[in-house]
């Protein structure tokens, strides 16, 4: 039927494509960076420094989007700072989300005392400032890439839980869960079969949020030097470097702040995407 | 002369089927005209073009619809606001959701009278008092100080029949307003909708899926299926004998505790494929 | 005819959280005040009330969503009345319900034969494929059906898939929780005749609550009137409209619009 309906499946499919497609290629990227990338991310020669992008007069060629002020070439610096991106927000972005979903449906739907624990821990959790507590965590533990994604997990289990435990409450108060009682399912088996795929949409919108927040904050640390303790490139570690000559050479700040902005974007149009896409009722 | 009067009314959803395919009726001053169809029949749909709250999603695509002697889908939007503000109202069906949770019932009668016609708040607070009174809310003076959630549904029901009264308007549009009720608050509502409406004369189009309601408080009715109007009678004419196959159909299925046998009687498949090609045939004929 | 239900003194009451005091338990809120009925087998009871009387409590309180805080209920010669979960749920297969809003009741992400066979998977049937099609053409709903979602039928035709899903496992007893109140009137006779085919060819047990005395006339043999909580008549449904004993039947009798201009409503 022609109606409004069709309309949102047509957009969400351009937007289920797009961003899918930006993330599928920053993967292949990742895999195969050392084959893609022109140079050596590494590779510093002071006499190339401060190299414009190759539209720019006085660029150099073989240097697409020119080099920083060490002379490293900004374009492989990019593509290889796309390993520790994703991985990260792969990594990170899954175990939050199965730690806090978890805790939130158990919560939500068990309710009774298994919620008054979950629920009154979530409040403590959530008093701490998250920022100095991730950069307490890392000065603890010490930098890496490790620290980086226990400190996502650690923080931001919470925003799985709360929105979990109120969509799992409220689709507890519908009659297909007390009609599942009726059938005589228990309630574990109620909570997985019934209650999961409901809140499945939900879960995977903040699923694909949170690699995107992952992002963010992998870049937050590098910024403030509390990343990866290699010199392997990272993008917030290039958003820094860029940051203290954006006068002589923009093009070290720009093309990683865009990438993160672009991946960023992507992750959440992903999770919007795949909602509507798997919802049955717009299908 | 009728105080309210479409012509052809033709909605449709934008880009879409049709909703209400050429309607016709017309409600005198002081008249009630019962809206009757299943879900889905556009009966709301007709309350809605009249008020002007018609959803973005759907557009009129012809006809008009006259509120004393004036065709309001000719006017600009901002006079056609003005005008159906000053002259009509609404009761709507959810006395839960109709009104602001987080707000006092007295400012939720009056601010219509002071922001929209302009009342000094004073005299819009005496007004407040007198139709609570009207509705025969016990107290009114606690009442107008009240949240909604203190309030019975049959309450806030009257509140929202004294809300609608309260700028005297000309036409009122009932959409279900008791569905959400029981039977013996539903009637205590009908006979006060009926009695406001006879004191001060006001034309009322009252939509309902209930042929019973009907009977108890219309002195007209349409009768509605698929956006089309099928039947258009006096409610005495109508219950005595019905004219359209589908309509006495509709009768016959609405329950009657009196004739348990004789009622309850699903709408024969036979009549629905009929009435159903009358549609598509009025459809051809039409600019649809 | 032996007796299905006995019900003795039964009381239900549930915590009232909006008057919850800051510190210590929520005052308790009496729903059902000592009821005594009892359903013999084959019968079909209706439960009438308005909104308030305890009707939908005293519902799931029968089919034991609800755990009564006093009194007993006696199934079959079994005491469910505190039976631990556990053990009600071979139980539960004998006493099914249909609820009211079968958007609600009927999971969004399942497809319709899979709403249907979950319950008899649960209680280990076997062909349960060929049962899924019986089911659905006990209620008059095409094979096709089983491929589709809650939301691509109409309100009658899920509420068929509801009726299919409890008369699936075949139990002894159905509790219609006003299956038809969200209904057109017509899908509403179409649901009521089916009701009453099933009940007469399968010879189940059924107790019909509903606000709609004119719904319960047709349907039942015997009605049982609640009132805020407490039973203000139990009689046999002639009986008790030729005749209405309690003020409150007479009230709601003579509420009732009927689809007649010259009935006096006074």
């Amino acid at each position: 039927m022609l109606d409004g309906r069709s309309m949102v499946r047509r957009r969400a499919g351009a937007r289920l494509w797009l961003s899918a497609g930006w993330l599928g290629l920053l993967c292949v990227i990742a895999v195969f960076a050392p084959w893609i990338a022109p140079k050596d991310p590494l590779a510093q020669d002071l006499f190339l420094g401060r190299l414009p992008p190759f539209w720019v007069a006085g660029a150099e060629p073989g240097y697409l989007l020119g080099t920083d002020s060490l002379g490293r070439d900004v374009l492989s610096r990019i593509l290889y700072g796309v390993r520790v991106a994703l991985s990260v927000a792969l990594v990170a972005g899954t175990i939050t989300c199965i730690v806090g979903a978890t805790l939130g449906l158990m919560a939500g739907f068990l309710r009774g005392w298994v919620d008054l624990v979950i629920s009154r821990f979530i409040d403590i959790w959530m008093a701490f400032p998250p920022v100095l507590f991730s950069i307490l965590l890392i000065a603890v533990l010490g930098p890496g890439l490790f620290s980086i994604i226990l400190a996502i997990v650690v923080i931001d289990w919470t925003r799985f839980a709360r929105v979990v435990r109120a969509e799992a409450m409220a689709q507890g108060a519908m009659d297909y869960v007390a009609s599942a009682r009726v059938a005589g399912r228990g309630r574990l088996g109620t909570m997985v079969r019934e209650i999961l795929p409901n809140v499945l949409p939900t879960i995977v919108v903040l699923l694909t949020l949170e690699m995107g927040i992952a992002v963010i904050v992998e870049a937050i640390l590098s910024f403030v030097n509390l990343s990866i303790a290699t010199d392997d490139p990272t993008w917030g570690g290039m958003i820094a470097e860029g940051r203290t000559s954006v006068h002589q050479a923009w093009w070290v700040l720009v093309f990683p702040l865009v990438t993160l902005f672009l991946t960023v974007l992507a992750f959440s149009q992903l999770g919007e995407g795949l909602k509507d896409r798997f919802d049955p009722v717009l299908r | 002369m009728s105080f309210l009067s479409i012509r052809e009314l033709s909605v449709r959803l934008k880009g879409g089927p049709p909703l209400l395919r050429r309607v016709s009726l017309d409600v005198a001053a002081g008249e009630v005209r019962g809206l009757v169809g299943e879900s889905g029949a556009g009966k709301s749909m007709i309350g809605k073009a009249v008020l002007g709250i018609l959803p973005g999603s759907v557009e009129v695509t012809g006809g008009e619809i006259r509120l004393d002697g004036v065709d309001l889908l000719a006017l600009p939007p901002a006079e056609r606001r003005r005008r159906i503000g000053a002259t009509a109202a609404l009761i709507p069906q959810d006395p839960l959701t109709a009104l602001n949770p987080s707000r006092r019932i007295g400012g939720q009668i009056t601010d219509r009278l002071v922001d929209i016609l302009g009342w000094e708040r004073g005299r819009a607070e005496a007004r407040a008092r007198e139709l609570l009174a009207e509705v025969q809310i016990p107290e009114p003076e606690r009442v107008l100080r009240n949240y909604p959630h203190e309030l019975s549904g049959g309450m806030r029901q009257r509140i929202l029949i004294a809300s609608a009264f309260a700028a005297e308007p000309k036409l009122i549009v009932a959409d279900e307003p008791t569905t959400a009720l029981d039977v013996t608050v539903q009637k205590q509502i009908l006979k006060l909708i009926a009695g406001m409406q006879a004191r001060h004369g006001t034309a009322l189009l009252f939509v309902t899926h209930d042929l019973g309601v009907v009977s108890k408080v219309c002195q007209s009715l349409s009768v509605l299926y698929a956006g089309m109007v099928v039947e258009d009678a006096r409610v005495r004419d109508f219950f005595a004998a019905p004219k359209h196959a589908y309509s006495a159909a509709l009768l016959a299925a609405t329950p009657k505790y009196t004739d348990p046998m004789a009622s309850l009687t699903p709408v024969p498949d036979a009549v629905i494929e009929a009435v159903r090609a009358e549609v598509a045939a009025a459809d051809r004929g039409g600019h649809g | 005819m032996a007796d299905l239900y006995t019900i003795t003194d039964l009381r239900l009451s549930l915590a009232d959280m909006t008057r919850k005091p800051l510190l210590g338990a929520a005052p308790r809120l009496e729903i059902l005040k000592g009821l005594d009925f009892t359903i013999p087998k084959g019968a079909v009871v209706g439960i009438v009330g308005g909104s308030g009387s305890g009707k939908s409590t005293l519902g799931r309180a029968l089919v034991r969503l609800l755990e009564p805080s006093g009194g007993s209920i006696r199934f079959d010669g079994t005491d469910i009345t505190h039976l631990p979960e556990a053990e009600l749920r071979p139980l539960r297969r004998r006493f099914q319900m249909i609820f009211q809003d079968p958007m609600s009741s009927l999971n969004p992400r399942h497809r319709v034969g899979r709403i249907i066979a979950e319950p008899m998977r649960l209680h280990g049937f076997d062909g349960v494929d060929a049962r899924v099609a019986r089911a659905l053409d006990h209620v008059g709903l095409p094979q096709g059906f089983a491929g589709r979602y809650p939301h691509e039928l109409s309100g009658g035709q899920r509420q068929r898939v509801g009726i299919a899903r409890a008369i699936a496992l075949a139990p002894d007893f159905i509790l219609a929780d006003e299956i038809v109140s969200g209904l057109d009137v017509s899908s509403q006779a179409q649901v009521l005749n089916l009701l009453e085919q099933l009940v007469a060819d399968l010879g189940l047990t059924l107790a019909f609550i509903s606000h709609d005395l004119s719904v319960i006339r047709r349907l039942c043999q015997r009605t049982i009137v609640l009132y805020q909580g407490a039973i203000v008549e139990d009689r046999a449904t002639a009986d008790l409209f030729s005749d209405p004993k309690a003020a409150y039947t007479r009230e709601l009798l003579e509420a009732i619009p009927l689809p007649d201009p010259d009935q006096v409503w006074a």
